[in-house]
């Protein structure tokens, strides 16, 4: 142990008792953090560190621009954050003033909205999947019922299907960020609602000059935070179209995987790499917002 | 109104999964949006394994729960040992362990599925369940860490003192003061990481690999490679297994959505 902090600490307090407890303490706390270092060395940094090094030559780079599929999950990947999530995050948005109110019935249903979010996501999703089934699904059955015509193929069509996959995520993440946003919503004085309905002020005043200017920081952060964890999103995609059909509705987050399984780990940490340029940023940006 | 929609909205797959479970195949298939002869018999196929796909439904069942549950103590375990060493001894460094926890917490979660996956190879760890239980706890334990630390930092510092005053060794002082006044916080990160790992589907399914030692969840994957499968029977245990994390869930309800928005996102 180094004497030098012990002693510069114990300057400040009473002498040798003191001395002794301040290292015993910083001993404990040594002890304690080890456990989690021990996780993050021999699970993230060795992994990612190793993932890297796989991914070293220029060769990968070319292979993986040479696949015609790796475009169209760039421009799903993209599509996926930018339209999916600011869709669900405007939902989340005007949800949170919904539960917020406070009546009864209101706090039955979010128990019930918030189910998407606790429950297991292959069952759920596996239900849409075959609900979707051209041929006995329940959805097309009744069209056929209804109409006599036939429904459309829904998971056979890649931009519907990538759609679809998206409504899912929505499905699946929606109760947590409104979740988030109510919390944030709570943390807003009533008072000042209250002044405002004194002098007058409609329902869209109160949001535009009360409520927005309050929650926009969490509203922003909220939106970062999901794009980089929907970059993780493996099942809504892959459960319900399996990246098909002809792998037109790949996301980067399971295409890696079909190259994990294809056996190319080069070309699954590669695809992830060239990911990296844009996911950096959105981290440092989140840890710099978090760690304040 | 805007009840109504949400309530259709979020229960339909739900429903549907229930609907396939109390329905025949024929009836399922057919577009009947409640079965004319409901029935209970794909509860016993399940539940009594009679069918090929089912063999080690318990096997499966009890797997599902151990690794939960080891996840769950485990990440607990860990995670309150770094946010007390971190919040409350003041230890050295503490601000860069915190910030390699909210960097692991960053990054998504398929991307390190696939380093992963290769070193859990070299560690000889494929096909064995305590890879799927590390790798979760991995991802489980920053935003663990998080929440605690959020929540720790919120007791008086005046307690550390008296404590201190009075001769309290550390780990006295962990025992009997912190964890009492923690434990709100401590049953929602538990509960989180028991669910994050009974519901994980992509590292359970990449790094398991015998059906023996599959959870439910890959099981239930794998009834889809083949063409004919008997969807009826897939949906009826998908159902099975959505149980006990909603069960789990609404028991903690109270615990877990103060606890998790609060260090979710910070205002």
């Amino acid at each position: 142990m180094n004497s030098s902090t012990s002693t510069a600490i114990g300057n400040t307090q009473k002498p040798v008792s003191r001395t002794s407890t301040t290292t015993q303490w910083e001993f404990w706390g040594r002890v304690m953090v080890v456990p989690y270092l021990l996780i993050f060395f021999i699970f993230v940094v060795y992994p990612v560190g190793y993932g890297l090094w796989l991914a070293r030559h220029p060769d990968s780079y070319e292979r993986l621009f040479e696949d015609p599929i790796f475009y169209r999950t760039l421009a799903n990947t993209l599509f996926f954050l930018v339209v999916g999530i600011n869709i669900k995050m405007v939902i989340a948005l005007v949800l949170s003033g919904f539960f917020v109110q406070k009546r009864w019935w209101i706090s039955i249903l979010s128990m019930i909205f918030i189910l998407p979010w606790a429950l297991p996501s292959i069952p759920t999703i596996l239900s849409v999947r075959f609900m979707l089934n051209p041929e006995w699904g329940v959805i097309n059955t009744k069209i056929f019922q209804l109409t006599g015509a036939d429904g459309p193929n829904w998971l056979n069509d890649p931009f519907l299907a990538l759609c679809l996959a998206i409504t899912m995520h929505i499905w699946k993440s929606l109760p947590f960020w409104t979740l988030i946003l109510v919390a944030a919503r709570l943390s807003i004085p009533l008072e000042q609602y209250e002044a405002a309905s004194v002098d007058g002020a409609t329902n869209w005043q109160k949001f535009k000059f009360i409520t927005w200017p309050s929650m926009k920081t969490i509203y922003l952060t909220s939106t970062i935070l999901s794009m980089i964890w929907t970059l993780g999103d493996f099942n809504s995609v892959y459960l319900l179209t399996g990246g098909g059909p002809a792998d037109m509705t790949h996301v980067l987050a399971t295409l890696g995987i079909r190259y994990l399984r294809l056996d190319q780990v080069d070309l699954a940490m590669a695809s992830i790499v060239v990911a990296l340029p844009f996911v950096l940023p959105l981290v440092f940006f989140m840890m710099k917002r978090l760690s304040k | 109104m805007i009840g109504v929609p949400l309530l259709i909205w979020t229960l339909i797959p739900v429903y549907h999964l229930f609907l396939f479970s109390i329905s025949t195949k024929d009836s399922a298939t057919s577009g009947h949006l409640w079965p004319v002869h409901p029935t209970l018999q794909n509860f016993e196929f399940v539940l009594w394994q009679k069918h090929f796909y089912l063999n080690y439904f318990w096997i499966q069942m009890w797997n599902s729960l151990f690794i939960a549950v080891m996840v769950g103590f485990l990440t607990l375990f860990i995670s309150t040992f770094a946010a007390f060493a971190i919040s409350r001894l003041k230890v050295r460094g503490g601000r860069t362990v915190l910030n390699l926890a909210l960097f692991t917490y960053f990054i998504p979660a398929a991307f390190l599925a696939v380093p992963m996956y290769k070193t859990m190879g070299q560690y000889g760890l494929l096909d064995n369940q305590w890879a799927l239980i590390l790798a979760m706890i991995t991802i489980a334990s920053p935003y663990s860490i998080w929440v605690l630390k959020q929540a720790s930092d919120k007791l008086p510092l005046e307690l550390d003192e008296a404590a201190r005053m009075d001769g309290a060794t550390p780990m006295q002082l962990f025992r009997l003061v912190y964890l009492p006044l923690m434990v709100p916080s401590l049953v929602a990160v538990g509960t989180y990481s028991l669910l994050l790992a009974w519901n994980e589907y992509l590292y359970a399914f990449l790094l398991l690999s015998k059906e023996n030692s599959f959870t439910v969840g890959v099981a239930l994957g794998n009834f889809l490679s083949a063409d004919d499968s008997p969807w009826e029977l897939l949906m009826t245990t998908g159902l099975i297994y959505a149980l006990p994390p909603a069960a789990i869930y609404y028991t903690f309800k109270r615990y877990m959505v103060s606890g998790l928005t609060a260090g979710a996102v910070k205002s």
